[in-house]
């Protein structure tokens, strides 16, 4: 039993969090942002880093590294919520990889890996995805649908071309990620070719390590405010009313960061608890994420509500995030079923 | 990160497991003195298996197992739900406190009579007036020759009125600041002066005691760790108290939420929706207090220090028991407001979780001052 990170791992962390650090400062973040784009020379250089295809096989150009792996760096550029299409990427990768045929995957990871010819994926309901992120700017798109909970309908996915699907902008609350609704053409794309459970339960937690991500920043940026800030002649850290709610918030994200790294942990190496342990983290992290920035906000006070504040950033990212590949509520209906409700 | 584990530890789990199944003490018999001869001699069978003092090092009559062979062990007591032993304040915390600040005189004659079962041990720390606030209380213990005269009130001591040792914390300096006056004392509770009186709680049942301290004599060999030490050694009973215990009580809420699902089922509202995300919510806080108990285990076996997560275990075990335990009496509607139901009597039990072994509040003020270095209200 060692639940922590190798020193492989730790070193991967620490590179992201000090590269992340100078590459999306705050003054960065809010100028893309406000702008509604990505800045290309990002992603070049992630694509460099070998991010990109962190968890793409060595054979289709990857690193050949594990969901883990893919799960710090995803919760890194959550800490930083970088504006580039790393998350996307990373979704349609691991659609490619765990759900597409060999010829799939040949074709298409190499391009993903790159960071050249990126893909997206998305959850279709009814025959549109309604919130695909990056859809307007990859490559190729990948529209999954979730089997039922207990085998009664199975999923199944496609691979689409942009040009075969009606992509219609999405303004959302989160500026910091270009989202879209995706609505294929009848008939159009190329069906995947295997189980499509073991790719959107690694998209699920990969989505929720980025909301750990989010609410970690505003914890940490909370807890500073409340050691500065002085009201009644104290910092406003000494009252309970304040500190508990820290405490509470230190207890949501790393509940959420303990069962996103068992679920990571089991997508590499115990993938019969993969699909109980990815709705855990994704019902808990999605929960997290919203309680924890709008705590942090309560934290700050009005400052927090100001737009020039950058926690609004965040707040909206975790929110959004919430939503994207499952609810919480969505989450607890599976882990209800997979737990002998029935 | 490896979240199985290790060839020795599935040993060790394996021959635990093994040994369960062959020598189950099975269901603690009704009644009080019945309770208590059955758990003396399931704490003698543990002994001589050299369970009893499990986290003791060899030399003292332990196993010297390490915290995550303690996690496995009682992760697979509560799974193979066996009762405690007798002596289990004796053993986690009376024991440890004696081999870490004992004299050597002192191991010499306490700690075999724990680990046999012979001796039982309680612990006299809160006082009526002294809660939360445990460096606040008020027992006098003042020097007469060789011997120290001690007199106050102690409240919500089990076992009392089996005990032969109590861990007594008293203030035997009035003048000093206040964590700084207490000493440790081990009291013999067969003296008139020590009275014991039972608290019966909201369940009807009486677990805990008073004790009503009345100029008892404890002579000076019975200080452990020094005089005006008090506070420091009691902080290490408490520490052992909580170290390990989180592996195990998620293993406890596991089986519960096994019992709460079978409730739904049998009263036809597992597929309720409303129920069905509560249920998932529980075992979702259950699964995260296990994973956060064994993140905290990984980062003191790593560092010797444990990390921010470690803290949680405690409060987040009362808050999903006391959930579980109202969602199963909700499910039972009216027939959940009986008494006779186990659920109703685990329900109010419950209500104690996040008070006993530090109130949540506690726990909060902690997590805030220790762990995220807010600055403090005092």
């Amino acid at each position: 039993m060692n639940f922590d990170f190798t020193d492989d791992q730790q070193a991967i962390k620490r590179t992201a969090r000090d590269l992340l650090a100078d590459r999306f400062k705050p003054d960065t973040v809010r100028e893309l942002a406000e702008a509604e784009r990505y800045d290309d020379a990002h992603w070049t250089e992630i694509a460099e880093l070998g991010w990109a295809g962190i968890a793409i096989d060595e054979a289709h150009g990857g690193q050949g590294l594990g969901t883990v792996e893919l799960a710090i760096l995803a919760e890194e550029l959550g800490y930083t919520v970088a504006p580039a299409p790393f998350l996307s990427n990373a979704a349609g990768g691991l659609a490619i990889q765990h759900a597409g045929s060999d010829a799939q995957r040949e074709r298409l990871l190499p391009g993903i890996a790159s960071g050249e010819a990126r893909a997206t994926a998305g959850l279709l309901r009814g025959g549109a995805a309604a919130l695909v992120p990056d859809a307007d700017s990859a490559a190729a798109i990948v529209l999954l649908r979730a089997p039922g909970a207990n085998g009664a309908a199975p999923g199944s996915g496609v691979v689409l071309d942009p040009a075969d699907c009606e992509i219609e902008p999405l303004a959302t609350i989160d500026q910091t990620r270009r989202y879209a609704r995706v609505t294929p053409r009848e008939g159009a794309g190329e069906p995947l070719g295997g189980d499509v459970g073991p790719a959107l339960h690694r998209i699920a937690t990969v989505v929720s390590a980025e909301i750990v991500g989010v609410a970690q920043r505003t914890l940490e940026m909370a807890v500073d405010y409340a050691r500065d800030r002085q009201q009644f002649g104290r910092p406003i850290g000494a009252y309970q009313g304040v500190s508990h709610r820290c405490a509470d918030m230190l207890r949501e994200v790393e509940s959420a960061r303990s069962t996103v790294l068992w679920a990571a942990w089991a997508a590499d190496a115990e993938p019969e608890t993969l699909p109980l342990a990815a709705s855990m983290a994704k019902a808990l992290a999605s929960d997290a994420g919203w309680n924890v920035t709008a705590s942090a906000l309560q934290v700050h006070g009005g400052i927090g509500f100001t737009w020039e504040h950058d926690l609004h950033f965040l707040l909206k990212r975790a929110k959004v995030d919430g939503a994207l590949f499952g609810t919480a509520g969505e989450h607890r209906e599976r882990v209800a079923a997979l737990s002998g409700l029935g | 990160m490896d979240l199985t584990l290790s060839p020795n530890e599935q040993a060790f789990r394996d021959e635990l497991r093994g040994w369960l199944a062959d020598n189950h003490p099975g269901e603690e018999p009704s009644g009080d003195e019945a309770a208590w001869e059955f758990r003396l001699a399931w704490q003698r069978k543990l002994h001589e298996q050299g369970y009893a003092g499990l986290s003791w090092p060899e030399e003292f009559g332990g196993r010297g197992a390490t915290l995550i062979e303690q996690a496995i062990f009682g992760e697979e007591m509560a799974r193979a739900k066996a009762a405690s032993p007798a002596n289990v304040l004796g053993l986690v915390m009376g024991g440890p406190v004696v081999i870490a600040h004992g004299s050597e005189e002192q191991k010499r004659r306490y700690l075999e009579p724990i680990l046999s079962g012979e001796e039982i041990w309680c612990q006299g720390f809160s006082e009526p007036e002294s809660g939360s606030d445990l460096a606040s209380l008020k027992t006098k213990a003042v020097k007469d020759g060789d011997e120290w005269v001690v007199t106050g009130q102690k409240v919500w001591t089990t076992f009392a009125h089996h005990a032969k040792w109590c861990m007594l914390v008293a203030r035997s300096d009035f003048d000093a600041p206040k964590h700084q006056g207490l000493t440790y004392f081990l009291m013999d509770m067969e003296q008139e002066a020590v009275q014991v009186r039972p608290l019966r709680q909201i369940t009807g049942e009486e677990e805990f005691n008073e004790l009503f301290i009345e100029e008892a004599r404890i002579p000076e060999e019975n200080v452990v760790g020094g005089v005006g030490n008090g506070w420091a050694v009691a902080i290490t009973t408490l520490m052992h108290e909580r170290a390990g215990l989180g592996a195990a009580s998620a293993a406890s809420v596991k089986i519960a939420l096994g019992q709460l699902i079978e409730l739904a089922r049998e009263r036809g509202v597992a597929d309720d929706p409303i129920v069905r995300q509560k249920v998932a919510a529980l075992l979702i806080e259950a699964e995260a207090l296990r994973l956060n108990a064994w993140r905290g285990l990984t980062q003191i076996m790593k560092t010797g220090i444990p990390g921010p997560e470690g803290s949680l275990p405690k409060l987040q075990w009362s808050a999903v028991n006391q959930g579980l335990t109202e969602l199963a009496v909700a499910i039972q509607g009216e027939d959940g407001l009986l008494r006779e139901s186990d659920w109703t009597y685990r329900f109010l039990r419950a209500r104690a979780n996040s008070i006993e072994g530090g109130t949540t509040e506690i726990l909060k003020n902690i997590i805030a001052e220790r762990v995220l270095n807010l600055p403090r209200l005092r």
